[in-house]
């Protein structure tokens, strides 16, 4: 078996309460599967008599100098160990209350668990929690390792009640454990073979129960559902594909499979399956990263998810139904925007509701709390501030999992449990009239597109200083000018705003914007880029300039402190940037967003020579 | 999909989360197998291309093959490769070899330092020109917000406790008792100002794993690490002076595979060979912490 050409490979995560044993375990696990490094055994031994302490298998594991000192692990170590059947990679999840962070992290990536309580003291508090988060977590295999059996003489009864016990919270959490095995990790019972000690037991060792595992099947009979990465095209190495590139999270698609991306709607055929390297394929599935070229040229940015025209959509709404689990210490607030993520896709998001929040611990709930504290699960409402695609988690569970972002750091993980009808809004019965009061043209905005060769955009340039934005503004047109675009420089003054008086009211500036959008509709719909400034834009205004300029695609660049959030931000610059290097930044950026990726964009040192702009450097 | 397949497809997911998340990205490469397999793996991802610099921090003690080698496949993939190094120590010779520094202190001085000032732009960064075929000064002193590293999990201690997304402070430390988590697919790709991320696809990866797939997707690797008739061969590269051969008379991928599944080295850390990892009670951590790959 040991020269199987090909062998399986499995993580598994280690959970449970502090102290009750998982470093010992994976110690014992690696030893006696064989899978320790010579000597090593000898030298941890070695240093515990040097120490004149005992020598613990936890020991084996505790690679770092302080986690030695503390005595408890820190972060989800990997551990890697082998069997008959396969190999494993054990991610060692720390017990401490304060670190269920690292659990989660260890957890998120496994496909099995083990949990491991202490006979003597029985079911605690994150022997619960450690449950509960697995089965959020989509966990569905869970052997539950009842150790220090040697504490209680290897009796049936303490045993017994132990599982019972645990077996009635797991029911209530609609978790089902594969199994409970009695052990003592310290002497060994039960983890490679049984022990004569509990002759009472009639299951298997540890090792042959963990090789009872199942492996994760694809699914490749849900819905086709991929999550853009990026669509690439390498011009400059000679490269005319244009690829579309993600992870197929469940289903499986063919060339010539007609395709929808949404939120944006926009559709196509699969032209190519891409790779590099391998063997030529014309259909790919679940789990797999190709590439995909499409038969007509549609503009599509990361974030969307492409979907078979022939199967079920992912929901589209901007209300959700979700389980959230918190875990950094400021609790997650009501009305605050945070960042959600959720397969390629970030957005701003709310918390608007909170029905129910439960502390995993012990599964007492309070429906009266105004914000998730942490290690707290709840049931909430979140909205997204644009409607998004997304899949319900008895659906498919890979596209309805987020995690919610806060000062630059994931502190929330979630998933989607129920969609929530959406009533119009304001902007939504605005742009509607507005649509209503114009005879269309009947040339699409794709042939536009495919003649101008590059898609119709709003560019807005904000910063502190207006005369500076007005200089980037007017490079950028003068560039892209240059470079065969139909584009177009229109600012936004406070000499306009004002109009010649002291001060404009609300009212009048806001009519003045709205002509503004106006115009600007104008401008994208016809095709053209239009480039613009604005004096003390706020996000509001912001807002609905850019639901006007729908479906034509606005990109906002901040020079300096703009007092934009910087979530509507795509590009932001020093305030003392060179403007020819803002103007360099801009254009790569709207190629690698695929925005200006069809046209054939002279680098911009070739065209520095040609026109009055020059690199600084 | 078997093993390999699946681990590449994991890596091939992070590498394009992190170009999509990064404007200011670049990958270290090491010219060791490791970082040749990333180089492979982001090639992978880009259908052919590399769509990030590549940079080399040269200590100057490198052995000479590895330099040799590093230029002729940057010049055949076409890379954006990019050199940092500490002239001033080398220059005042302060080093392990001049015999002015232990070997940690000479580890800070010629690989984390100059790692550090290279990625940040404080320091000359020599680039390569492809039509020259050599290295001038680099113009571009923006500093690099994401780095791409090739360490694996398997490596040693302080290496398993890594994210596959890890935070770095504005002195490029790195503090592991209080990492973000991480979920599913989701990693922690937004960073305050004067910090730095550093991205690791490679973290499931064990040497084994690394070995089959050089096999399988026939990657071209430094001869170095094949017996070339003198029965020695290096395990893992390092500076010349730091890093001792191995016993083995493995020739080709086929054979290490052999050697590591059931032969000689099954039981042996890959690591055994590096002097630099005993000095720092076999860890590296403090090394790490600073800075170190």
């Amino acid at each position: 078996m040991i020269d199987m050409p090909h062998r399986e490979q499995m993580n598994i995560v280690i959970a449970g309460h502090v102290d009750h044993g998982k470093s010992s375990v994976i110690g014992r696990l690696l030893a006696d599967s064989n899978s320790l490094p010579i000597g090593k055994l000898e030298q941890v031994k070695e240093s515990c008599r040097r120490n004149s302490k005992p020598f613990e298998y936890a020991f084996l594991l505790d690679a770092l100098k302080d986690e030695q000192a503390q005595g408890i692990t820190i972060d989800s170590a990997r551990c890697f160990f082998k069997t008959r059947q396969r190999e494993y990679i054990i991610i060692d999840a720390p017990g401490h209350v304060e670190f269920l962070k690292n659990m989660i992290s260890g957890a998120a990536r496994a496909e099995a668990a083990i949990l491991v309580i202490d006979a003597n003291e029985g079911v605690q508090e994150n022997s619960r929690r450690h449950g509960y988060m697995l089965s959020l977590l989509g966990i569905k295999q869970i052997i539950v390792c009842i150790n220090k059996m040697d504490l209680v003489n290897y009796q049936k009864s303490v045993y017994d009640a132990i599982v019972d016990e645990y077996q009635s919270f797991l029911s209530k959490i609609n978790v089902n454990a594969k199994n409970f095995i009695p052990l003592s990790a310290r002497n060994g019972d039960n983890i490679a073979s049984l022990s004569p000690k509990t002759a009472w037991f009639q299951g298997n060792a540890l090792i042959d129960e963990m090789d009872l595992f199942e492996k994760e099947k694809p699914d490749f009979h849900k819905p086709f559902r991929l999550p853009v990465q990026g669509v690439y095209k390498f011009t400059e190495h000679k490269d005319d594909r244009r690829i579309i590139a993600g992870k197929i999270e469940s289903g499986a698609i063919s060339v010539g499979d007609e395709v929808i991306f949404l939120p944006s709607g926009k559709k196509s055929r699969i032209s190519s399956i891409e790779m590099f390297n391998a063997p030529f394929k014309s259909t790919a599935v679940s789990g797999e990263c190709p590439g995909f070229t499409l038969e007509t040229q549609i503009y599509v940015k990361p974030g969307e998810i492409m979907c078979k025209i022939s199967e079920p959509f992912p929901k589209m709404t901007s209300l959700f139904r979700v389980n959230i689990f918190w875990m950094s210490p400021k609790p997650m607030i009501t009305n605050k925007q945070y960042k959600l993520k959720i397969g390629t896709m970030s957005i701003p998001v709310f918390l608007t509701e909170l029905k129910n929040t439960l502390d995993a611990s012990d599964l007492s709930s309070d429906r009266n709390k105004q914000q998730i504290d942490r290690h707290e699960v709840a049931e909430c409402v979140i909205k997204t501030s644009k409607p998004i695609a997304a899949d319900l988690v008895s659906d498919i569970a890979h596209t309805s999992r987020f995690v919610i972002v806060d000062d630059y750091r994931i502190s929330g993980g979630g998933i989607i449990l129920q969609t929530i009808e959406q009533k119009s809004n304001l902007y939504h019965a605005n742009t509607t009239h507005s649509k209503l009061s114009w005879e269309k043209s009947l040339i699409s905005s794709q042939t536009r597109a495919d003649r101008n060769a590059h898609q119709a955009m709003l560019i807005i340039i904000l910063g502190e200083l207006e005369i500076f934005n007005n200089i980037v503004a007017r490079e950028l047109e003068k560039f892209l000018f240059n470079s065969q675009m139909a584009v177009y420089y229109l600012g936004v003054s406070d000499n306009h705003l004002l109009n010649n008086s002291d001060s404009i009211s609300t009212d009048e500036r806001a009519e003045y914007l709205r002509r503004f959008a106006e115009i600007a509709q104008v401008f994208t719909h016809s095709g053209m880029i239009l480039i613009s400034t604005i004096s003390n834009l706020n996000d509001y205004e912001l807002d609905m300039i850019m639901k006007m300029n729908a479906p034509a695609d606005m990109f906002v660049v901040s020079i300096g402190n703009s007092g934009i959030d910087s979530e509507k931000i795509d590009l932001e610059f020093p305030s003392h940037i060179d403007p020819s290097r803002a103007v360099f930044k801009i254009t790569d950026f709207l190629r690698r967003s695929s925005l200006l990726l069809e046209y054939q964009l002279p680098t911009f040192r070739r065209m520095s020579s040609d026109t009055t702009i020059s690199r600084s450097e | 999909m078997d093993h390999l397949q699946k681990l590449e497809a994991q890596s091939v997911y992070i590498l394009r989360e992190a170009y999509r998340e990064f404007k200011n990205l670049a990958m270290l490469w090491s010219i060791g197998k490791d970082s040749t397999v990333l180089l492979w793996l982001t090639r992978k991802a880009f259908f052919g291309h590399v769509p990030f610099p590549l940079i080399h921090i040269d200590t100057a003690y490198k052995i000479p093959e590895m330099i040799k080698y590093r230029d002729e496949l940057a010049l055949k993939w076409k890379l954006n490769m990019i050199v940092g190094q500490n002239k001033q120590a080398l220059a005042d010779k302060q080093t392990f070899p001049d015999g002015t520094l232990t070997r940690l202190a000479c580890c800070r001085v010629l690989k984390s330092e100059p790692l550090k000032h290279t990625l940040s732009g404080e320091w000359p960064r020599y680039k390569l020109d492809h039509e020259k075929k050599e290295y001038v000064l680099d113009s571009n002193k923006e500093s690099y917000m994401g780095v791409i590293v090739g360490v694996r999990a398997d490596e040693e201690g302080s290496r398993s406790k890594e994210r596959y997304f890890s935070p770095r402070d504005k002195q490029g430390e790195w503090d592991v008792s209080d990492q973000p988590p991480e979920l599913w697919n989701q990693f922690n790709t937004d960073f305050s100002p004067g910090t730095h991320i550093r991205i690791h696809p490679l973290l499931d990866w064990t040497e084994l794993n690394i070995w089959e797939y050089i096999d399988r997707e026939n990657i071209p690797i430094t001869s170095l690490y094949f017996d070339r008739n003198d029965g020695k061969r290096y395990r893992s590269l390092g500076c010349g002076p730091c890093t001792n051969h191995v016993e083995s008379s493995a020739k080709n991928p086929k054979d290490i595979i052999e050697e590591l599944r059931t032969g000689k080295f099954a039981h042996v850390a890959e690591r055994s060979g590096r002097a630099q990892d005993k000095e720092d009670g076999g860890g590296l951590e403090t090394l790490r912490t600073e800075g170190y790959m």
